[in-house]
C-alpha cells in the first residue's frame, strides 16, 4: 500500500510556516482537560514534556532510570548542529537541508527536513536562555567548530559534554513544570505495552520496577521518546538499558515500523578487550581530524609494538583509498574500511579488532599541549579504559553500532498511523534518511520536543473530546493481564541459560551478518536462526527472582525477548531493500570505491511494516519520497 | 556472508578476588554483608562488568544476582553508585565506578560493597538507593525561568569566557550523590552549590539568584541533608571535580539573598 506522509506541497521554504498556520489550536482553558502520557526523558521526552506543561496540559512523564536527567542523551560529547551562519562561512538554513538530505543519502522526507534546519536556530536560542554553558569565545560570543566532515563551522558545543549540557537543561525546564503542578514525573517505570481504544492510543501499561505492580495510565495522546535500538547488536555505544521494547509494543498493536534496517556504525570507539564487555565507549569524531588511522602493511608485523613498525611498513589506509577526504571520510567509508583491513588479518591489539589512530604528527607538528587543550578529557578517557597513554602510543579504535536512523513511521505532524500516538526523537524514523550526520541527533530531539510537537499535538486534540477511558476499561485491563502473563511466562522456563547469554548470542550473530556489511546470504541465514534461538530463549532462559520486587534480570529478559522478535524485521527490511544507501550497506550493491550503490529507480521510498500477527509475514507499505528542492544525486566524497 | 574469521582468543590474566557485597531485600529490612567469591576476572573488567561475572554465577546456581543501579557505563550519566572499600565510587581520581578497571586491584584482594549510605537516600534494595531528593532540590529553583519561545538571539547575551567555563566548571556535575554519600554530615552541599553557581555566573541566571538559593537552601533542608562542617570529602570522591569554591559561593548567595530586599517570594522569616 502506498502510504502518505502528509507533508506540505508548494514551496518548500514556507512548508513549515503556511502548516502552522493551518493547524487547530486548543483553546487555553481547556488544555488541562487533556492529559498526555510521555515516555522518555531524553532530549525529545524533557523538551515536550516541559512545552506542554507550560502551555497548561496535564502531563504525565516515565522513564526507567532513577531520574529524568540520566536518559542516554547525557552521553552525547561532540555537539549540536543549527544554522546561524555565526561565523560567516556560507552556512543557511537550505545549507543545513541540503547536507542532512545528502549526508542521508536521500532518504529522507523532505520537508521534514526543511523543517528542522529552519527550528534548528531557535533550538540555540532556547538553550542559552535556560543557561546551557555553550562555549565561547573571548569576546563573549557563542563559539563553532565544524564536525563530521562538514565544510561549515555551524557545531555548537559544551567541552566534550554537549548532551549532558542540553539535557540539564531540558530536565531543569521540566522540573520547573513539575514545580507548576503542571508534570508529574514516574522515575524507574517501564513502557510494556499501548494501549489503543477504538482505533486511538489511549494509554500505556508499565511496570513499576521497585514494586512489580503493573498498571495502566490513560490520556488523551501517547508520546513515544524512547530512543534508539542499536542494542539490537552485540556491544554498542548505548546505554545499557537502551531498547527497542516500547516501540515494538507500539508495533505490535498496528504503529508501522519504518526503515528498521538503516542503523549506524561508528568508527571510532574503544575496541572490545575481552569477551565479558558489556559496552563499548565513543571516542568522539572530532579525533580524526588531528588523528592519522593505520595498520602493518604486513599481516605479521600486527602484534609488534607500534612505534617499531617503521613508515613506510604502515598502510595509511583511508589516505590511500580517499585520498580527497582522507581521515575524515564519512562514518560509514571509515568504518567499512577499517573491518576490511582487520578481515584482511592486519588488525591490532586484542583478537585483531583494531586499527591504530596515531597523533604523533599532530603532536610534532602543534605540540602535546595543544593537543591536551582540545582532547584532554577523552585522551584521559582513553587511558582510563585501556590503560594506555595515547600521547605516547597509538591509540586503538574500532567501529561499533552507534544510532538507529529507523523508527516507528510517523507523519510531517510526528503522529504514527495510530491516531494519538506521536513518536519523536531517535525513536522516530523522521528526518536522517539512511545515515546521520554528526551532531544532528541532538537537534533533531529538541526541534520535536520544543518546536514541533507543541503546535502539532494540538491540531490532533482539538479534534478530540478529552477522555474518558480509565484504567478500569477493558483494554487497560486486559494489557495489564497480558503483561503479567507474559512475566509470568518468562519466570517461569526457568531453563538453564542466563539472559546475558542469549542477548550476546543473538547480538554477535547480528553484528556479524546485519552488521556493517550485509548481503542477501548473510540475511537470509540470519533470518532463518533467530527463530532457533528465540525459541531455545522461551524454553531454556533462567531468571531468579519473582515478579514482584526489583528484579533486573526480569527487566533484561523483556528486553531481550523484544530484541529477538525486532531483530527479525531489521533482517526482512534489509532483505528487501536490494540495494545499498548510507548505513544500509549491501556488499551486492557498490561502487569500486566502495561507496553504496543506491538504486532509486526501485527504492526511493520509506518502507513502513505492519505487523500481521506472529508467525506471519508483516506487510510492506511505501510511502514514496518526492524531491522537489534538490536533485537526487551520488554521494560522493573523494 | 564471508567466511568468519576464528579471531585470536582474547588473552586471559586470571585474578579471584573475595567480594563482601551488601545485601538488603528492601528498605524496612535490615540488611548484612555476604561473601562471595570472584573468579576469572581479568584487569580489563570494569568493576561493573565484575560484577556482571559475579553475578552470572549466581543466576546459574538459582541466587539473586547483586542488584545495583547503572545505565551509560561511561561516567557521565550518574546512575552507578556504590561504595567500595570505604570510599563513594572507589576512591580513584575523577572516576566512576563504571569506570573503575579491576587493575587498579591485585589478584586475592578483598573488596567490601556498600550502598550510598545518607540520611535523604533510603536503601532500597541492594546496593540500589532512593536518591529522588536530588530532583526535589532541582525542583524547587534550580532552573531559569524561561518559556519555550520568545527568548532571543543567543549571541544577544555575551558571556565572558571566564563567567561561561566557570559557569561549566559547576554544570558538570553528574548528579551521582557520591558528595552525599562521603560526606559525614550528609550534606548535599556540593551538588546544590553547583547547581546555584552555575546559574548565578550566567547574566541570565542572575534575575533570579536570590530566590533560586533561598528555595534551594530549604529543599535542601527539607529533604534530611545535613550541613557543611569543611571536610572536603566530597570534593574528593567527586567523579567530575566539582570544587568546593561552589559551596562558599552558595553560602555568599545565600547570604546576599538574606539581605536583599524584595526578593520575590523569599523573605528571612521563611528560612
Ligand atoms: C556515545 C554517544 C555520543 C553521541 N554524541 C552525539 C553528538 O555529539 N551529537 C548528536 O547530535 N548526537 C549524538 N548522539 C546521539 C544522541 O545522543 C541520541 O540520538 C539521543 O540521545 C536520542 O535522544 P532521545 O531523546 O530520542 O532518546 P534517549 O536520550 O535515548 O532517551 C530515551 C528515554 O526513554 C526512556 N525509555 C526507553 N525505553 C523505555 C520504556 N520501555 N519505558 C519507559 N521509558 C523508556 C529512557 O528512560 C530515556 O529517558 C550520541 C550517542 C551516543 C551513544
Ligand atoms: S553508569 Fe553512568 S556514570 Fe556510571
Amino acid at each position: 500500500m502506498i502510504i502518505d506522509g502528509k507533508a506540505p506541497t508548494g514551496p518548500i521554504e514556507t512548508s513549515w510556516d503556511r502548516c502552522r498556520s493551518s493547524l487547530k489550536l486548543v483553546n487555553p482553558a481547556n488544555k488541562r482537560k487533556y492529559r498526555i502520557l510521555v515516555v522518555g526523558t531524553g532530549l525529545a521526552g524533557a523538551s515536550a514534556a516541559a512545552s506542554l506543561g507550560e502551555l497548561g496540559y496535564n502531563v504525565e512523564v516515565f522513564c526507567y532510570q532513577d531520574s529524568p536527567r540520566r536518559a542516554h542523551c547525557i552521553a552525547a560529547q561532540g555537539g549540536i548542529n543549527a544554522a546561524k551562519n555565526y561565523p560567516n562561512d556560507g552556512d543557511s538554513v537550505f545549507r543545513l537541508f541540503y547536507d542532512t538530505i545528502k549526508g542521508g543519502d536521500f532518504r529522507a522526507r523532505e520537508a521534514d527536513v526543511w523543517r528542522l534546519a529552519q527550528v534548528s536556530n531557535s533550538i540555540i536560542d532556547q538553550c542559552v536562555a535556560q543557561g546551557v554553558p555553550f562555549a565561547r569565545d573571548y569576546a563573549g560570543y557563542l563559539d563553532n567548530r565544524s564536525f563530521g566532515g562538514a565544510q561549515v563551522s555551524r557545531t555548537f558545543y559544551a567541552r566534550g559534554q554537549t548532551g549532558q549540557q542540553l539535557l540539564m537543561g531540558a530536565y531543569s525546564a521540566l522540573m520547573r513544570q513539575v514545580r507548576a503542578g503542571t508534570v508529574k514525573v514516574f522515575p524507574r517505570t517501564e513502557m510494556l505495552d499501548l494501549i489503543v481504544v477504538n482505533g486511538e492510543a489511549k494509554g500505556i501499561t508499565l511496570r513499576d520496577l521497585l514494586t512489580g505492580e503493573v498498571r495502566a495510565h490513560t490520556g488523551d495522546a501517547v508520546l513515544l521518546c524512547t530512543g534508539g535500538y542499536v542494542n539490537v547488536f552485540h556491544l554498542s555505544t548505548n546505554a545499557m538499558g537502551c531498547n527497542v521494547t516500547a516501540i515494538w509494543k507500539a508495533y505490535k498493536k498496528g504503529a508501522y515500523f519504518a526503515n528498521p534496517c538503516y542503523t549506524q556504525i561508528h568508527p571510532t570507539c574503544v575496541p572490545q578487550t575481552g569477551e565479558y564487555q558489556s559496552k563499548l565507549t565513543l571516542m568522539s569524531e572530532s579525533l580524526r581530524n588531528d588523528g592519522r588511522c593505520w595498520v602493518p602493511l604486513k599481516q605479521e608485523d600486527k602484534d609488534k609494538a607500534p612505534e617499531k613498525i617503521h613508515e613506510t611498513e604502515r598502510d595509511y589506509f583511508l589516505e590511500r583509498k580517499y585520498p580527497g577526504y582522507g581521515n575524515l571520510a564519512p562514518r560509514d567509508i571509515a568504518s567499512r574500511a577499517a573491518k576490511e583491513v582487520c578481515d584482511d588479518n592486519r588488525g591490532v591489539g586484542p583478537a585483531g579488532r583494531g586499527v591504530y589512530l596515531d597523533f604523533k604528527d599532530a603532536i610534532q607538528r602543534l605540540g602535546e599541549n595543544v593537543l591536551r587543550d582540545r582532547f584532554g578529557n577523552l585522551f584521559e578517557m582513553y587511558e582510563r579504559i585501556t590503560d594506555e597513554n595515547p600521547y605516547k602510543t597509538p591509540m586503538r579504535i574500532y567501529p561499533a553500532p552507534h544510532y538507529s536512523m529507523g523508527g516507528l513511521w510517523v507523519d510531517y505532524n510526528l503522529m504514527s498511523n495510530i491516531p494519538g500516538l506521536f513518536v519523536l526523537g531517535e525513536a522516530n524514523f523522521s528526518v536522517h534518511g539512511a545515515n546521520r550526520l554528526g551532531a544532528s541527533a541532538l537537534m533533531q530531539g529538541l526541534a520535536d520536543g520544543y518546536f514541533i510537537i507543541p503546535y502539532t499535538i494540538a491540531d490532533y486534540l482539538a479534534h478530540t473530546k478529552p477522555t474518558s477511558v480509565t484504567p478500569e476499561h477493558q483494554e487497560c485491563v486486559k494489557s495489564v493481564m497480558e503483561v503479567k502473563a507474559s512475566l509470568r511466562r518468562l519466570l517461569s522456563v526457568n531453563g538453564r541459560r542466563t539472559v546475558t547469554e542469549f542477548r550476546r548470542e543473538l547480538g554477535m550473530l547480528m553484528w556479524h551478518s546485519a552488521g556493517m556489511l550485509r548481503s542477501n546470504k548473510s540475511l537470509s541465514e540470519t533470518l532463518a536462526t533467530i527463530p532457533k534461538i528465540r525459541e531455545e530463549f522461551w524454553q531454556n532462559v533462567k531468571i531468579s527472582g519473582s515478579e514482584t520486587g526489583l528484579n533486573q534480570q526480569l527487566e533484561n529478559a523483556g528486553r531481550v525477548a523484544d530484541f529477538m522478535e525486532f531483530a527479525e524485521l531489521l533482517c526482512v527490511d534489509a532483505l528487501h531493500r536490494d540495494e545499498s544507501c548510507g548505513g544500509h550497506f549491501r556488499v551486492e550493491h557498490q561502487y569500486e570505491d566502495g561507496e553504496a550503490r543506491r538504486n532509486d529507480a526501485q527504492f526511493c521510498y520509506s518502507a513502513a511494516w505492519e505487523h500481521k500477527g506472529p508467525g506471519t509475514e508483516p506487510e510492506l507499505h511505501q510511502e514514496p519520497l518526492r524531491f522537489t528542492s534538490v536533485h537526487l544525486a551520488v554521494r560522493s566524497y573523494k | 556472508m564471508r567466511p568468519r574469521k576464528q579471531a585470536a582468543p582474547f588473552e586471559r590474566r586470571n585474578m579471584t578476588l573475595k567480594l563482601i557485597v551488601w545485601r538488603q531485600k528492601n528498605p524496612d529490612e535490615k540488611g548484612q554483608f555476604e561473601t562471595y567469591t570472584a573468579r576469572n576476572i581479568t584487569p580489563d573488567h570494569s568493576f561493573l562488568e565484575m560484577l556482571d561475572v559475579v553475578n552470572e554465577e549466581l543466576i546459574r546456581e538459582g541466587k539473586n544476582p547483586i542488584a545495583f543501579d547503572h545505565d551509560c557505563r561511561e561516567g557521565i550519566c550518574g546512575m552507578c553508585s556504590m561504595v567500595v572499600n570505604g570510599i563513594a565510587h572507589g576512591g580513584h581520581e575523577r572516576t566512576t565506578v563504571c569506570q573503575l578497571h579491576m587493575r587498579k586491584f591485585k589478584n586475592g584482594d578483598t573488596i567490601y560493597i556498600e550502598p550510598w549510605r545518607a540520611r535523604a537516600f533510603p536503601i532500597l534494595f541492594d546496593l540500589v538507593t532512593d536518591r529522588s531528593a536530588l530532583d526535589k532540590i532541582i525542583e524547587a529553583g534550580g532552573y531559569i525561568s524561561c518559556h519555550t519561545g520568545g527568548v532571543p538571539d543567543g549571541n544577544d547575551i555575551l558571556i565572558s569566557k571566564t563567567a561561561g567555563d566557570y559557569a561549566m566548571d559547576a554544570a558538570q556535575c553528574i548528579g551521582c550523590g557520591a558528595c552525599v554519600a562521603a560526606c559525614p554530615n550528609g550534606a548535599a552541599m556540593l551538588f546544590t552549590g553547583a547547581k546555584v553557581s552555575h546559574f548565578a555566573a550566567l547574566p541570565q541566571g542572575q534575575v533570579e539568584a536570590p530566590e533560586r538559593v533561598a528555595a534551594m537552601v530549604k529543599a535542601m533542608q527539607e529533604c534530611g541533608f545535613g550541613n557543611c562542617s569543611n571536610h572536603y570529602e566530597c570534593e574528593a570522591v567527586c567523579p567530575k571535580g566539582i570544587h568546593t569554591k561552589f559551596i562558599s559561593r552558595m553560602n555568599r548567595e545565600f547570604l546576599k539573598a538574606l539581605f536583599k530586599e524584595n526578593t520575590g517570594t523569599f523573605t528571612p522569616s521563611e528560612k
